[in-house]
């Protein structure tokens, strides 16, 4: 493996005039930028199957999760159907609220890729 | 024709086998091949590490390159979802993402053996994923990290409807989590070795198949790399909810 310098040459030092304190302090900063909040700064799976597949995915999911927990309680309180009834209902209500988050996430991804392209445009016009 | 005799079996590329049988009383604990591609997955990712850091160039070859990338890659998602307290969480969340990347890439060699089409495997994962972000969220915010389960600023009476959906919707995370790597491996594999399986009942015919068969690999590899990331950046997501609660 041999290390061709003219091929990648990408990143010369950055600001190698600058002080350390100040490349400290830069560089800092630029880790401490704290999140971008969740689902920011990169793509999450934003093709349209891809979306399709995780809401799906999701209320499954919270119905299962649902549906077993009330099975279980059952079992254990000896008190069949009712408590398999009423997780089934929260279930429904824990899978809508996934699929809204979900929904929300793409809605505010969708929205910062615009932004960015529309940026980009008055950049260039 | 080769559909005879079970010439074709889709699902036969799932079968555990067991190479080394280890039995201790009533537990099965047999080396199989599930275990050897995992180890093999392992050694692949170490070695990909290790060896192209070896240099250490300041101008970085190809390999070396590569493992900048990867690392970059984990780096940024966990510092733009976690934030910087993440970056003590690097180390797993890195190792995570190259287990997974390393073990959805080389199922797509034939003949290998793809160990996340096996909901148990991720399911193992993600309950480890799901348990440590809850004990994380509980050291660092103790009894507040409840606060979790209820959205501020509702009316107080609405939470004996929405701490039980909270409840519900937060325990499904492991399961959506890992269902959704493992459900698509197990199609897509599925796919390829049904459409396979056409190409050679179809004979002449068989080129129509074979050609839907290279479009199908090549979104196959899009996939295998996909999943991995969207698994690991949900990861990152759902430290970022224990760590700052929303």
């Amino acid at each position: 493996m041999t290390n061709r310098p003219d091929e990648q040459d990408a990143k010369p030092p950055a600001s190698s005039g600058a002080t350390f304190e100040e490349r400290l302090r830069k560089a800092k900063a630029r880790h401490d930028v704290g999140t971008k909040g969740p689902g920011r700064g990169g793509r999450l799976n934003s093709r349209g199957m891809g979306v399709g597949f995780r809401i799906a995915v999701e209320m499954i999911a919270a119905l299962a999760v649902g549906i077993g927990i009330g099975i279980g309680l059952d079992k254990w309180w000896g008190t069949t159907p009712w408590m398999m009834i009423l997780f089934f209902i929260l279930g429904s209500g824990a899978a809508f609220v996934n699929v809204i988050r979900v929904a929300q996430a793409y809605d505010r991804q969708v929205k910062a890729e615009k932004e960015a392209q529309m940026g980009d445009g008055g950049k260039k016009g | 024709m080769a559909a005879q005799g079970g010439g074709i079996d889709p699902i036969h590329q799932f079968e555990i086998q067991p190479i080394v049988p280890i039995e201790i009383g009533a537990l099965d604990l047999s080396f199989t091949n599930s275990s050897l591609w995992m180890v093999i997955a392992a050694v692949i990712t170490t070695a990909l590490l290790t060896l192209s850091m070896r240099g250490r160039a300041l101008v970085p070859g190809r390999w070396q390159s590569i493992a900048e990338m990867l690392y970059l890659v984990v780096a940024n998602m966990v510092r733009d979802n976690v934030g910087s307290e993440g970056r003590k969480y690097f180390p797993f969340i890195f190792t995570l993402f190259m287990f997974l990347l390393i073990g959805n890439v080389q199922g797509m060699i034939p003949g290998s053996f793809t160990f996340t089409s096996h909901l148990i495997v991720n399911f193992a994962l993600a309950a480890v994923i799901f348990v440590a972000v809850t004990v994380i969220g509980i050291m660092r915010h103790g009894a507040h990290f409840l606060r979790l389960f209820f959205p501020e600023g509702a009316p107080l009476w609405t939470a004996v409807i929405l701490v039980p959906i909270e409840l519900v919707s937060y325990l499904s995370r492991p399961i959506s989590l890992s269902v959704r790597l493992f459900a698509n491996m197990l199609v897509g594999h599925t796919l390829l070795k049904v459409m396979a399986g056409f190409v050679l009942l179809m004979g002449v015919f068989g080129v129509v198949p074979l050609a839907v068969l290279v479009g199908i690999t090549a979104l196959e590899f899009l996939v295998a790399i996909l999943q991995a990331y969207v698994f690991t950046i949900l990861t990152c997501i759902y430290l970022h909810d224990a760590i700052h609660l929303h």
